[in-house]
């Protein structure tokens, strides 16, 4: 119940496609989605492997609530060890895919191999078959979705697919569905194109059933109750989107400005979500045209926008004066603040672009913004750059770029590296502010000081997703701590890292934690799934998870000096706002959390708590 | 005395005459508190989940007894969220 308790298998060498039956005594230890598919990751793949070769797997796969009518399940994730960090990587997306996959019948897709020759799967519920697909190679996630559904005469297929830049290897490439929605982070869809895996598309209409139908109702109606209840999920998301926080973190002077030099940036107004509701005076109209819900979301933080048509980026061309997916908060900080660009409806094109050819804005904007600090020192120069003047604050470099690192042509292909190894192959690995290989999002370390420490610790390199303390620490959420201490962080960080494990584990949208709880969680999945799913049991389950990604880097070859953030946050105060004078105090909370989480002083967990946890 | 006022997100329509980008002068009294301000701009109060004086964090139980000093911004926001 809840799960389809099936999968397929599918080995793109052989060209073969098997089902099995799902590994119930690991659904009862890892829940779904991020637990359960990196626990039959880690059993079967090398963690030495290299992210791009054949023996590297990756598995899209649902929770237990994906398909329901729980509110925002319809999550997916995809799992694999990332080809931008070399850690365990899962990304998470909406949209409406994750629900096709599970009412076609299969809790997870686990591909291994590689094909000679591109190809998609499809799905047509018990029916899957892989499918030529080199007519498809070579373009971008937009016209891959639009074939597909043409091809088979059926606008209701759920597509998820790479551009042309996970093709080329780009290091930051994305898995897109829905044309944008997005498992966004660590490179999956560049793991994905090593593969010739086109795309994989979906039609699925069997339905999903629950354990206890009259309860799973009332649990996830009552759950649906807080949500719109709560001034957050129910009017705060829906109006303004994640972007109404541009504003609010550079008043907190968190806000990294051009490759973190800075912790404010001038022009956060004018890429802020009360820009993007402002008429522009070409139209009278405002960039943002209305918000988005993924699937049975009852939030709709999703922005949905256009470029003004008089703008240099689509006066001549007509195919992007559409309404397409808009900003929110990350991309527009990355392709913003960390660039210091000020210009909305460039980042508007530019996010279009990454949408269209499936490369991640945080990682490209970040990798932007530390190749305009090379630039401005003279590491680089319009040699190397192709002639783009690449300038702090310079949208014509951005949008350029947007391009040809889309499809990994020109000074492109090397932004498509990523930070880390532009800085280094250009002599300053110092310049990249990245964690693990993984560019920073939206939040300086320096002002919100258990970022630090998430950032640090983060299994799948620097990321705001897996212990999001801004909500706490800036928010108030679920209560007000104090962004500029160090202290009661390593509890803090450990206590968001565990729960969030649980929300991406049971298929639903972190954002419901902004007014659930666990114990708001607990009863629709107990509802939902055969055995006893108590708030107690999900934090084990949830802490069993983080251990488990944490064994995997681990065995990778990651250790504790990995769980370092660059120099520039250590040494270099914030130079204004609430945390002028202040660094990042990592070194202060690491050792705590370290000691909290069970530890060893160098990051290892030791017997006792592999022990505890069934490990 | 002046101060900044910046009200954001729904909060917008409470702004006096006059403002840009969000923001305004304000002229107020010496010693002003955001509950007083609060007040004479007609906010309601409920609604003031996140309150910053120069962007640090003035809780509920201190934004009567906190006063504002010349050229001061007080920027307030409702319950919003994002990441």
């Amino acid at each position: 119940m809840a799960w389809a308790k099936k999968l397929l298998r599918v080995n793109l060498t052989a060209g073969t496609i098997s089902e099995e039956a799902l590994n119930m005594d690991w659904a009862n230890k890892y829940l779904g989605q991020r637990g359960l598919a990196t626990k039959y990751f880690v059993e079967e793949v090398d963690p030495k492997v290299d992210p791009l070769s054949p023996d590297n797997k990756m598995i899209m796969a649902t929770g237990p609530l994906t398909g329901t009518c729980a509110s925002t399940a319809g999550r997916y994730s995809v799992i694999t060890k990332g080809a931008l960090t070399g850690a365990i990587a899962c990304s998470n997306s909406g949209g409406f895919f994750g629900n096709e996959m599970k009412n076609a019948g299969y809790d997870m897709v686990i591909f291994e191999g590689a094909s000679k020759t591109p190809v998609y799967l499809f799905i047509d519920n018990d029916n899957a078959q892989l499918i030529d697909a080199s007519d498809m190679w070579g373009t971008s996630v937009w016209d891959t979705e639009d074939k597909i559904k043409s091809d088979h005469q059926d606008p209701m297929i759920r597509v998820a697919s790479i551009g042309i830049s996970g093709e080329k290897g780009v290091k930051y490439a994305c898995v897109v569905n829905d044309y944008h929605r997005a498992a966004g982070r660590s490179g999956v869809g560049t793991v994905m194109g090593s593969k010739n895996l086109k795309a994989v598309a979906i039609r699925g209409t069997k339905g999903v059933t629950v354990k206890d139908p009259v309860r799973f109702f009332e649990a996830a109606n009552a759950g649906k109750a807080v949500l719109a209840g709560n001034p957050v999920t129910g009017e705060g998301l829906p109006a303004f989107g994640t972007q109404v926080l541009m504003n609010v973190i550079n008043e907190t002077g968190a806000l990294p400005s051009q490759n973190h030099r800075d912790v404010q940036f001038d022009g956060a107004h004018a890429i802020s979500a009360e820009a993007m509701a402002e008429p522009r005076e070409s139209d009278g109209k405002p960039n943002l045209v209305r918000n988005a819900a993924c699937f049975g979301c009852t939030i709709a933080c999703g922005r949905i926008s256009t470029i003004d048509r008089t703008h240099y980026t689509v006066a001549e061309r007509p195919e992007y004066q559409v309404a397409s997916g808009g900003l929110e908060y990350e991309a527009a900080w990355a392709l913003g603040a960390a660039t210091g660009v000020d210009d909305l409806d460039a980042l508007t094109f530019a996010n279009f672009i990454c949408n269209e050819q499936g490369y991640d804005p945080i990682s490209f904007g970040a990798t932007v913004g530390a190749a305009m600090e090379l630039y401005e020192i003279g590491a680089i120069t319009d040699k190397e750059t192709g002639g783009i003047e690449l300038k702090f604050g310079s949208a014509k470099a951005l949008t350029d770029l947007a391009e040809l690192t889309g499809k990994s042509e020109g000074f492109g292909a090397e932004i498509g590296l990523g930070s880390k190894l532009l800085c280094e192959k250009y002599g300053h690995g110092e310049l990249s502010m990245s964690v693990k290989g993984q560019e920073f999002p939206a939040y300086d370390s320096r002002g919100i000081q258990g970022m630090g420490l998430t950032y640090a610790t983060s299994n799948r390199g620097a990321c705001h997703l897996r212990s999001y303390t801004v909500a706490s620490e800036v928010l108030g959420i679920p209560e007000k701590t104090d962004p500029l201490v160090h202290e009661g962080k390593a509890g803090l960080v450990k206590a968001f890292q565990d729960a969030t494990a649980v929300f991406d584990s049971a298929g639903i949208c972190v954002f419901t934690s902004f007014a659930w709880s666990l114990e708001d969680v607990a009863p629709q999945i107990d509802a939902a799934c055969e055995g006893d799913w108590s708030v107690e049991t999900l934090l084990e389950v949830g802490e069993r998870i983080w251990n488990l990604e944490r064994n995997f880097n681990n065995a990778a070859g990651f250790t504790a000096a990995d769980d370092k953030l660059p120099e520039r946050l250590m040494k270099d105060a914030a130079k204004t706002g609430p945390a002028k004078g202040l660094t990042s105090q990592l070194d202060k909370m690491l050792p705590e959390y370290y000691q909290l989480r069970g530890w060893t002083a160098d990051g290892v967990p030791t017997n006792e708590t592999l022990g505890r946890l069934g490990l | 005395m002046k101060v900044r006022i910046k009200l954001y997100a729904s909060l917008a329509e409470y702004l006096p005459m006059g403002a840009v980008k969000n923001e305004a002068d304000l002229e107020v009294c010496d010693k002003a508190t955001p509950t007083q301000i609060i007040l004479r701009l007609g906010l309601p109060e409920k609604m003031c989940h996140m309150v910053l004086i120069n962007g640090v964090y003035i809780a509920p139980d201190e934004r009567g007894s906190t006063s504002l000093a010349v050229g001061d911004h007080l920027a307030i926001w409702p319950p919003v969220a994002g990441g």
